[in-house]
């Protein structure tokens, strides 16, 4: 069946009740029945959670063939947990048939390819899914097609009983012997660790692997040791030289810098830019640039920002110490000006997924955001964006919160540059939609801006404002004249990962891809 | 033009291509990689065998590595390669000719 992107969705997969992506807003108003977990009475007062291995915790938390463990991604390129945790379920216990949910996976995460390959993972539920993994899943090696959901749309799955996690696995800077965590205080800091918390209060089991062990109570607790079975101690939880860059350094690439400038401009000329108004953006170069226009114009109307969101980093925090920002609300950290400001700045916060992006919640931050600033591997004549998969149709990416932010700001805009190397950004269909066209209002790339017809009252600011404007497909022709109109990628049946809308519809497909023939 | 000794040219930096020409036996042996292989594959082979077909080389095995360059880059490097592997590169060539 087709959806309102335009993609065909095999019928198999729409069993169950599965519908396919309707439109924004879609599910509003709707009920839903939360599903609770399963979970022990400790009863009896115990001294300690602390068990020796990682080996003995899966055993006390009965893991068996066929679970679900849940992981959480603070830890970032630098994680070690997951591999860990892996390594001991299926090489010590001998467990097979697991599936991964983890909020997003990466390159730390390589050596989980071979278990997909050897069939000891058959699922895979994520945001993020790149290297190795994004390589053996798109081949076709993973037994069921992984399931690729936003940071808003994982809480919402889980609360909606769709992902039952059997296991959640809590990578923890810091806990207390009973299990409360903080994302800071320890050798291997993360700062916020928003997206553990949802996992945690959802899951049978909550064991917490830490690299320091510190005095009860660990407080103010991000994780709480209420929800938590067992604390294991190891040596190191990952590596904190790529947990968190030392600064998130804003681009001096002066085509970063025109369109960054673009879109300060862009946003100045809306209503929505006056005192107390939301912001988030990405860490892409041309989009962190923009907080540095944008300052520029907030100074000149004299006006501050009421509060910001997101994964944060150091110019963000900055903005907040100078008084320019009210309140930062943060579910990750991105650099360790971040990590070392949350919980300590004054107006600083931390925020669980469900919180931040999660649409059937009663309202969570995105939906009252003025502004999002993202970027796009590819966007296409009808304002689709993908952030999944490379233009050779391999997995490497991740949606992240871009549906969320998208789908709940008033202006989203996307800042791009025109074409990458041979690859067109601006073009006639993505390879994937990750972000449905009806959620982007404004694209800015280095060759000129174009706005969403669906926003005609943004065509007017702009127009006011005198800042120059032309159609999409004008753009995608100026890409295709630079580097050739691309040849349709080829493809297999089998699908290999099934891209879930936020509201739990499904968006779009991933298909094996064929190679190239000559 | 007849390939007289191997020669290379361009690099594999992202946007280029580097192609080397060999002697070879009958027709063009071409031997391709490239970074944009399943958008651009077809495109750049017949960049390439065009442009050996203007400069009329009928035999010789060639190969490209492609890190995503566009079409008068590739054009480019093949017309070097060529001209080098017949000791043209310093003088004579065609410019407005050939290469154009």
């Amino acid at each position: 069946m087709k959806n309102a992107v335009g993609r065909e969705i095999p019928d198999y997969l729409l069993a169950g009740g599965k519908e396919v992506y309707q439109g924004k807003n879609y599910m509003d108003g709707k009920y839903i029945q939360k599903a609770s977990p399963r979970t022990r009475r400790y009863e009896k007062p115990q001294e300690s959670k602390l068990v020796d291995s990682i080996k003995a915790a899966l055993e006390q938390c009965g893991a068996k063939d066929g679970m679900t463990f849940s992981f959480h991604h603070h830890l970032r390129d630098g994680d070690y947990v997951v591999n860990m945790v892996m390594a001991a379920a299926i090489e010590e216990l001998g467990l097979k048939d697991l599936t991964i949910a983890a909020t997003s996976l990466g390159n730390a995460h390589d050596p989980i390819a071979d278990y997909i390959e050897q069939g000891k993972v058959i699922g895979i539920q994520t945001s993020g899914i790149r290297g190795r993994m994004g390589e053996v899943v798109s081949a076709g090696k993973l037994k069921t097609p992984a399931i690729i959901r936003s940071h808003g749309g994982r809480p919402r799955a889980i609360e909606a009983g769709e992902v039952h996690i059997d296991i959640a696995f809590v990578a923890a800077p810091t806990s207390d012997c009973v299990g409360n965590c903080r994302g800071i205080g320890g050798k291997s800091n993360c700062g916020s660790m928003g997206y553990a918390m949802t996992d945690a209060k959802y899951a049978d089991h909550v064991v917490v692997v830490t690299d320091c062990l510190v005095d009860f109570p660990n407080m103010p607790a991000s994780v709480e040791a209420i929800d938590v079975d067992a604390v294991v101690v190891v040596d190191s939880i990952g590596n904190p030289k790529k947990i968190a860059s030392a600064a998130a350094r804003i681009s001096q690439n002066p085509r970063d810098l025109m369109m960054a400038e673009d879109v300060a401009r862009v946003i100045a000329s809306t209503p929505y830019f006056k005192d107390g108004f939301s912001f988030q953006t990405g860490v892409g170069g041309p989009s962190l640039a923009a907080n540095l226009f944008l300052e520029r114009y907030m100074d000149e109307r004299n006006i501050k920002m009421g509060w910001a969101i997101g994964g944060i980093c150091g110019p963000m925090v900055e903005l907040l110490k100078k008084g320019k920002v009210g309140k930062v609300i943060d579910v990750q950290d991105f650099d360790l000006d971040a990590v070392n400001s949350i919980n300590q700045t004054p107006g600083h916060y931390e925020m669980s997924a469900s919180q931040y992006a999660n649409p059937a919640n009663k309202g969570a931050f995105v939906n009252k955001l003025d502004f999002v600033v993202l970027a796009a591997l590819e966007i296409d004549t009808g304002f689709n964006v993908n952030v999944l998969t490379g233009s050779d149709g391999v997995l490497r990416g991740a949606p992240g919160g871009h549906p969320d932010t998208a789908a709940g700001s008033k202006v989203c805009i996307i800042v791009t540059p025109l074409t990458r190397g041979r690859m067109a950004t601006v073009c006639e269909h993505v390879v994937t939609v990750t972000t449905p066209g009806d959620c982007v209002d404004v694209l800015v790339t280095d060759y000129g801006i174009a706005v969403n017809p669906l926003r005609p009252d943004l065509i007017e600011c702009l127009d006011k404002a005198g800042i120059p404007h032309v159609t999409i497909e004008s753009l995608k022709e100026k890409a295709y004249s630079l580097v050739g109109r691309p040849d349709d990628l080829q493809w297999e049946d089998q699908v290999v990962a099934v891209l879930e809308a936020r509201d739990g519809t499904i968006l779009d497909v991933v298909k094996k891809i064929k190679p190239y023939q000559g | 033009m007849e390939i007289l000794k191997p020669a290379v040219a361009g690099t594999l930096e992202s946007s280029d291509a580097q192609v080397t020409v060999e002697p070879g036996g009958e027709g063009i042996e071409l031997s391709l990689q490239s970074s944009v292989m399943n958008q651009y594959g077809r495109q750049i082979r017949q960049t390439v065998l065009d442009t050996l077909a203007r400069l009329e080389v009928r035999d010789a095995k060639i190969t490209v590595v492609d890190k995503g360059a566009l079409d008068c880059t590739l054009k480019a490097r093949v017309e070097c390669a060529v001209f080098r592997s017949c000791g043209a590169s310093a003088s004579g060539i065609p410019w407005g000719g050939a290469v154009r």
